[in-house]
């Protein structure tokens, strides 16, 4: 079998060996991208926002469709998914338009702390047309600044990344996950900080994401965030039957949400768990830590990019389309109908490891090449493709 | 013969179609490794990504993949069989 020839070569793809280049912050993280962001603080806000993208070439608007009577940990989940955005790496500076001056600026002093440059404008006593043209002056301004930056190297301990996956079958769990997990093995063994959650999707596999926790205490944190979701759950009178799996999943072979889990957790390899994240939180330490996320595609990533993570590791059995504007989304998938029906969608063919023509360590290989390559430039399917889904998470009902 | 199930662990009682698989062609099925595990069968046509029953499921069986629990029989099944949903449950979220 031609497995034998495979196995006798010995050396593979060392995270450490890979050549990254990106733009310093004046935090000191290194950006994959150089984006001026336009970040409205509310639905109110969008039609500004996206005024000013559309007048200054260089810049993107983050349009979205919440921050107001919001409350509790879920407005503070929206200010902290707004302010990351901004803070994320892979932003130079960031312009924020709020109706109101207060809220406004709490997102502008969250984005200050890392040194780049931001401004706030608001609403209300200026009218739209006044606040877009302040706001399109100093977006001006920013996108002079940005374009001036340069690539410098970095290495993959400074380097951020996040994965999950999305409309998943049994490809997923056999080739694409563990092919993840390999390169996340390498990833954090080099000093990367990593990050996967998808706290409902784990289901059927918490005890083995307890069981890669490095201590009790991370343990007894994950298990209360999944306890916690698993009792919303239940206080609703329903379960989540047909919904997880979802009919993508299903149409794809996939059965039970155990099934799904398992197949799931393979993303996290046999890395230890070294810290429990609260919905878009910086990680404070290299390793892989656990995020409680949401499981649907947009959702979760949002919550990564507003984590910091500069680069995304998306894999897919069916063929999620998902892209973010803040972080490039690497797109893998090993099912040979979809790389075939959906080619344009996806950066790295992993359909060989079904063919057994490649191992799973030659698969991360293949993962590793294209994340030196995206982070260094290369623009994923999904950027190219315009998917820029950014979805804010909801807790509970705004006031 | 070329393979066409593809298996978690060389135990599992499922495997997964790695092409369309139609009634009455017998096919290998492996490890990821590439480790022979057995020859099967198919008693029903399985699309690509579903799975195989490698051996007779009783109904009410605990079914294993990936060498743990994914759920239990709700019919039986023959090996060779298509397991999916009209054969295989969850044990989660059932009152």
């Amino acid at each position: 079998m031609s497995i034998k020839k495979i196995s006798a070569r010995k050396s593979f793809v060392r995270p450490q060996d890979l050549k990254f280049t990106g733009y310093r912050r004046p935090d000191g993280r290194f950006g994959a991208r150089n984006y001026v962001l336009i970040i409205p603080v509310d639905d109110l806000s969008n039609a500004a926002a996206e005024a000013v993208a559309h007048n200054i070439r260089g810049t993107m608007a983050l349009p979205h469709p919440y921050g107001r009577l919001q409350f509790g940990d879920d407005l503070d989940l929206t200010f902290r998914t707004l302010a990351g955005q901004g803070r994320n790496p892979n932003c130079a500076a960031a312009i924020v338009i709020g109706i109101e001056p207060n809220w406004t600026n709490r997102i502008v002093k969250e984005i200050e702390k890392t040194g780049k440059p931001v401004a706030g404008f608001s609403i209300e006593r200026s009218g739209d047309h006044k606040t877009i043209q302040a706001a399109s002056r100093k977006a001006k301004e920013f996108v002079h600044y940005a374009t001036e930056l340069k690539r410098e190297p970095f290495t993959v301990k400074q380097l951020t990344l996040s994965t999950k996956c999305g409309e998943s079958d049994t490809t997923s769990g056999l080739a694409s996950n563990p092919t993840i997990g390999r390169a996340f093995e390498r990833l954090a063994d080099a000093g990367a900080t990593l990050i996967f959650g998808e706290t409902t999707e784990v289901t059927g596999g918490e005890d083995l994401v307890m069981d890669l926790c490095a201590n009790k205490t991370i343990a007894a944190q994950f298990k209360a965030a999944f306890d916690d979701y698993q009792n919303l759950i239940a206080s609703q009178g329903v379960d989540l039957l047909g919904s997880q799996p979802t009919e993508g999943n299903i149409r794809g072979g996939l059965t039970t949400i155990e099934e799904k889990a398992l197949g799931n957790i393979q993303k996290a390899g046999r890395c230890k768990v070294v810290d429990f994240l609260k919905p878009a939180q910086e990680p404070r330490k290299p390793g892989l830590s656990f995020m409680d996320s949401s499981s649907a595609a947009a959702e979760m990533v949002t919550l990564c990019a507003a984590a910091g993570s500069v680069v995304h590791y998306f894999t897919t059995g069916q063929g999620n389309v998902i892209g973010n504007p803040t972080i490039p989304v690497i797109k893998l998938c090993a099912n040979p109908l979809t790389v075939e029906t959906m080619a344009e969608h996806v950066d790295v063919d992993l359909t060989g490891l079904l063919r057994i023509e490649i191992n799973l360590d030659q698969a991360a290989d293949l993962a590793l090449q294209m994340l030196e390559r995206t982070i260094n430039g290369r623009l994923t399917a999904a950027e190219v493709l315009r998917h820029n889904e950014f979805v804010l998470t909801k807790l509970y009902r705004s006031a | 013969m070329a393979h066409a199930i593809l298996l978690h662990a060389p135990t599992d009682d499922v495997g997964v179609a790695v092409r369309d698989l139609k009634k009455g062609e017998s096919v290998g099925a492996v490890t990821l490794e590439g480790k022979f595990v057995a020859n099967v069968k198919l008693i029903g046509a399985v699309p690509l990504g579903h799975k195989v029953a490698m051996r007779d499921l009783a109904k009410g069986k605990q079914v294993i993949e990936y060498g743990r629990v994914i759920g239990a029989a709700a019919q039986s099944a023959k090996r060779g069989a298509h397991v999916h949903t009209h054969n295989l449950k969850t044990l989660r979220w059932t009152k």
